[in-house]
């Protein structure tokens, strides 16, 4: 039985002393989970984020199995034109990590932008899919335990997103990391979630996506109704 | 004792590359016009200073911080912005400013007066200088992070709050030095021009940063020449050597 790796009880996080955005939360995440949150807009899934990394002041309890746990980060709307009003390059970005040209380059291989050109261009130049490539390879430097992705294939076109959700696979099986996704693609929860967290304020279902994402529990989430579509094989 | 132009090519020099490497910071925060600001916050003190013959830098900075703290505490009690109570404050310290001086020292004030550096005002460009240099190269890359995405500084165990805190007082202490060589109209312009220079000129951060502070500090020296040659006041000519580098700078650019 894998360890647990996080502990969530009893979180609300508010926003101005005012509004509730996630309210009386609990759940846990194990140790090699590939762990999908899954909401409307505005459910709290990007706030939850903030407040496991330690980013808002949140009541109730976040526990990590241990105190120097190590996080990689991939936050929601990353844009490119945030690099382009300095003149940066790829190798300058991963250098604020302190990582070695070395350990740069194997990284940059790893996440498919091996070419030494890369290394020179401002992120602000590659294309949607090689930028999102590019801020997974910078959230894997430091070698962390923890992964968090938040939605990051938006703005990606189909052929991108299947390569961004491969390498996320690779690198969970390859490096035994845990990895929490925010995402609202359903092939993907059903595809490669072991466990899945439904919100919108407080959590709505958590388990095995297949065992809890019922037409129902999608129709409370959602605030319609869901239809499946079995494909025959 | 060194000459009193060498104590101004010192002082000018100093300034002048250390405000171009803080000035490639304040482009990418998209604070360009903020040394504008700060520089007319400093005439109510300048003006004292030089009424009742203390040092330039002294009244500035004192007058700098008075009108940050005034901000700070407007913005407690207001909904207004940022920008908005900058403007309210710095219009009303120019006015004072104007109430207290006299019109024949006027000059002084606006556009400063290199021929009265004294060494005092020159072991403290230089010590400032290379405090406040070594200070943000120690958090440059953070800054620039900070910059990018304040939540990927904040992962990365940034204290925004005490970040900014660090940068903005080292402005505030750049603008007080400033106001001798440039005067309180021009003190933006020796952090914008040698960054948006080194900004056509450069790919990667390390020649950008390190562009800004040689343009800066090569930029005052020719106009410390400029001024032995011509005697037309040195704040200005600076400026405007500035203005010429990146004139052609446009023309080097590099992407």
């Amino acid at each position: 039985m894998p360890e647990t790796i996080l502990k969530v009880k009893n979180l609300s996080v508010v926003i101005d002393g005012k509004e509730k955005i996630i309210e009386n939360l609990s759940f846990e995440v194990k140790k090699g989970e590939f762990f999908i949150i899954l909401g409307p807009n505005g459910a709290g899934k990007t706030t939850l984020f903030k407040a496991l990394l330690g980013l808002i002041p949140y009541q109730g309890e976040i526990i990590w199995s241990k105190k120097d746990i190590k996080f990689g980060y991939l936050p929601e709307r990353l844009s490119p034109s945030e690099f382009k009003k300095l003149p940066i390059s790829v190798k300058d970005f991963y250098k604020f990590k302190n990582v070695s040209e070395e350990k740069i380059s194997k990284i940059l291989k790893s996440v498919g932008l091996g070419e030494k050109r890369f290394l020179e261009k401002n992120p602000s130049d590659l294309s949607s899919g090689q930028f999102q490539r590019m801020l997974i390879g910078w959230a894997l430097v430091g070698d962390p335990d923890v992964l968090f992705f938040d939605e990051p294939t938006t703005g990606i076109d189909i052929g991108g997103e299947k390569t961004i959700y491969s390498l996320l696979e690779k690198f969970w099986q390859e490096k035994n990391l845990t990895i929490l996704l925010i995402t609202h693609d359903l092939n993907i929860v059903y595809g490669r979630a072991t466990n899945v967290l439904c919100l919108y304020k407080k959590g709505i279902c958590s388990g095995p996506p297949k065992e809890v994402l019922t037409p129902d529990t999608l129709e409370t989430l959602y605030s319609d109704k869901i239809k499946f579509y079995k494909h025959k094989h | 004792m060194p000459s009193q132009f060498i104590l101004g090519l010192i002082t000018a020099s100093f300034i002048g590359g250390v405000a171009g490497y803080l000035g490639s910071l304040m482009i990418s925060k998209r604070m360009a016009l903020v040394g504008g600001p700060l520089g007319h916050l400093a005439l109510p003190g300048v003006a004292l200073s030089l009424i009742y013959h203390y040092n330039i830098f002294l009244g500035a900075l004192l007058s700098i911080s008075l009108g940050a703290v005034i901000i700070w505490w407007l913005k407690t009690r207001t909904k207004l912005s940022i920008e908005a109570l900058t403007g309210l404050v710095f219009a009303a310290g120019v006015a004072l400013g104007f109430v207290i001086l006299p019109l024949s020292q006027a000059e002084e004030a606006l556009i400063g007066d290199i021929t009265k550096v004294n060494p005092i005002d020159t072991i403290l460009a230089v010590i400032l200088g290379l405090v406040i240099f070594f200070v943000i190269k120690k958090i440059y890359q953070k800054m620039v992070l900070l910059e990018i995405s304040e939540d990927l500084a904040k992962t990365e165990g940034v204290n925004v709050k005490r970040y900014n805190l660090i940068y903005l007082t080292s402005l505030a202490l750049m603008v007080a030095l400033e106001v001798k060589i440039v005067g309180i109209l021009l003190t933006a312009a020796l952090f914008i021009i040698p960054a948006a220079s080194a900004r056509n000129l450069s790919t990667t951060l390390g020649r950008y940063s390190l562009g800004s502070l040689i343009i800066g500090m090569v930029s005052a020296i020719l106009g410390m020449f400029l001024f032995k040659l011509t005697h037309i006041p040195a704040g200005p000519l600076i400026i405007l050597v500035n203005t010429s580098v990146f004139i052609i700078s446009i023309f080097l650019k590099s992407e």
